[in-house]
């Protein structure tokens, strides 16, 4: 009988959720598709609505596919729409940020870009 | 003290009615982690105006369609056309359809009423992240007799099938990384009228006329570019808001007789338009230009407001009925 009304606690709750709805990139820094002459010491993403930390990933590629990032990804927890990861020091070349993200409300997400150093 | 047979049946009953309670609450209203309507990958598909989505979802659609109509009739015609989409699986939906039209004959007086019902069912049975791709396919029905004649709404029901499909150009080379945001999207199947011919008897002549009923092909396309890919997967511009959100289209919905008298003979619009893609709904607005004299001379205009359920409620009718 408890399991029954920790369900109905539950469906209660969920109805009155709030609406989180799917999230888009809104910029990231480098920017998307940009020359940087400076090798970024982060790659951070800002997104449009709140991020569910436990789900999100952000990789970061050289132009052979190697893993280049500090795995060190996190969601600001300051700031739910930052997520965000460590690079070391970048040689010259072409680099992919791939990101999948889970907002709030369950709708994941996924994108990828590309930025160089020069 | 040991239950009787009975109370120990009665019991048992019980705790099977908690266990179906427990379950269809645990499908409905506990979060799942999903993409959204009209995703393959990172390409997301807006709802368009006059050709059908390739996806399905959970979605509830407001369409305006104005613009003057050269029938034997002529009328300058108004309609509201309202869908309610909802997933039975992920990859399976349902709709339902209704319009409201209002045709003002120039100057011969004017007529309003309800459309036809329309019901269908459509499965995505592909969806490709890697290639943005997405095919479905769908049936559905026109019930005849369920809207007022005096708005065209047809006494016979037409039975539809149609396959959909939509494909992003995210997989284009580095040295065209430009035309990525590009994308179509298009619908073709045949409509079959229930009933081949109406006797029609002229009010004032007493004599009858056939009106013959040909079963048609739908077919149309959208070519789209979206200034959210460009912003986010190909190049950061600088696009603020509104238009780092927005969707540049242009719509080709057709339809071409097939038999009856007609064979051959086209019908359609060219619908060039913007889309805004928010949160939760999206807005759009084209314009509607013939492609022919024989569907007009006149240019209309189509507005759209386009509500995402599954991101309004996404724990409860937002969802999915079964996972």
């Amino acid at each position: 009988m408890m399991t029954f009304q920790v369900l109905v606690i539950v469906f209660t709750c969920s109805l009155s959720g709030t609406s989180f709805a799917h999230v888009f990139p809104d910029h990231s820094d480098p920017r998307v598709g940009a020359t940087v002459q400076d090798p970024p010491a982060w790659v951070r993403i800002w997104f449009d609505g709140a991020l569910e930390p436990a789900f999100c990933t952000v990789v970061v590629r050289d132009e052979n596919g190697k893993q280049v990032d500090k795995g060190n990804v996190q969601v600001d927890p300051d700031d739910a729409t930052l997520i965000e990861v460590g690079l070391p020091p970048l040689p010259a070349g072409t680099y992919r940020v791939i990101w999948n993200v889970v907002a709030r409300d369950g709708h994941r997400t996924e994108g990828d870009y590309t930025f160089d150093v020069k | 003290m040991e239950p009787t047979g009975r109370t120990s049946q009665f019991l048992r009953a019980a705790d099977i009615w908690q266990y179906l309670c427990a379950a269809v609450i645990l499908v409905l209203f506990l979060p799942a982690y999903s993409s959204a309507h009209g995703f393959a990958g990172k390409r997301f598909f807006p709802t368009t105006f006059q050709v059908d989505d390739p996806f399905v979802s959970d979605e509830f659609s407001i369409l305006f369609d104005h613009i003057k109509e050269p029938d034997d009739q002529p009328s300058r015609t108004t309609d509201f056309d309202l869908e309610y989409s909802k997933r039975i699986t992920p990859h399976l939906g349902v709709f339902v359809g209704e319009s409201y039209s209002h045709l003002d004959f120039l100057g011969n007086g004017s007529a309003s009423g309800f459309g036809n019902l329309e019901l269908g069912i459509k499965y995505q049975f592909l969806t490709s992240a890697e290639h943005e791709t997405i095919l479905s396919a769908g049936a559905g029905v026109e019930i005849g007799g369920t809207g007022a004649r005096r708005v065209g709404a047809e006494s016979f029901s037409v039975l539809s099938s149609a396959l959909f499909f939509g494909k992003g150009f995210g997989d284009l080379p580095p040295s065209v990384k430009f035309l990525r945001p590009f994308a179509v999207t298009g619908v073709v199947g045949p409509n079959f009228s229930g009933r081949s011919s109406n006797v029609i008897v002229n009010e004032d002549t007493g004599e009858t006329e056939i009106e013959r009923n040909p079963d048609t092909l739908t077919w149309g396309f959208t070519i789209q570019y979206s200034l959210i890919y460009l912003q986010s997967f190909v190049k950061d511009i600088g696009l603020g808001a509104p238009f780092n959100r927005m969707v540049v289209l242009a719509e080709f919905p057709m339809e071409t007789c097939l038999n009856r008298g007609c064979k051959g003979r086209t019908f359609g619009t060219i619908n060039p338009g913007i889309i805004w893609v928010g949160k939760s709904y999206q807005l759009g607005i084209a314009a509607q230009i013939p492609v022919n004299d024989r569907t007009g001379k006149n240019v209309g205009v189509l507005g759209l407001i386009h509500f995402f359920i599954d991101d309004i409620f996404p724990d409860s009718i937002g969802k999915p009925i079964l996972p």
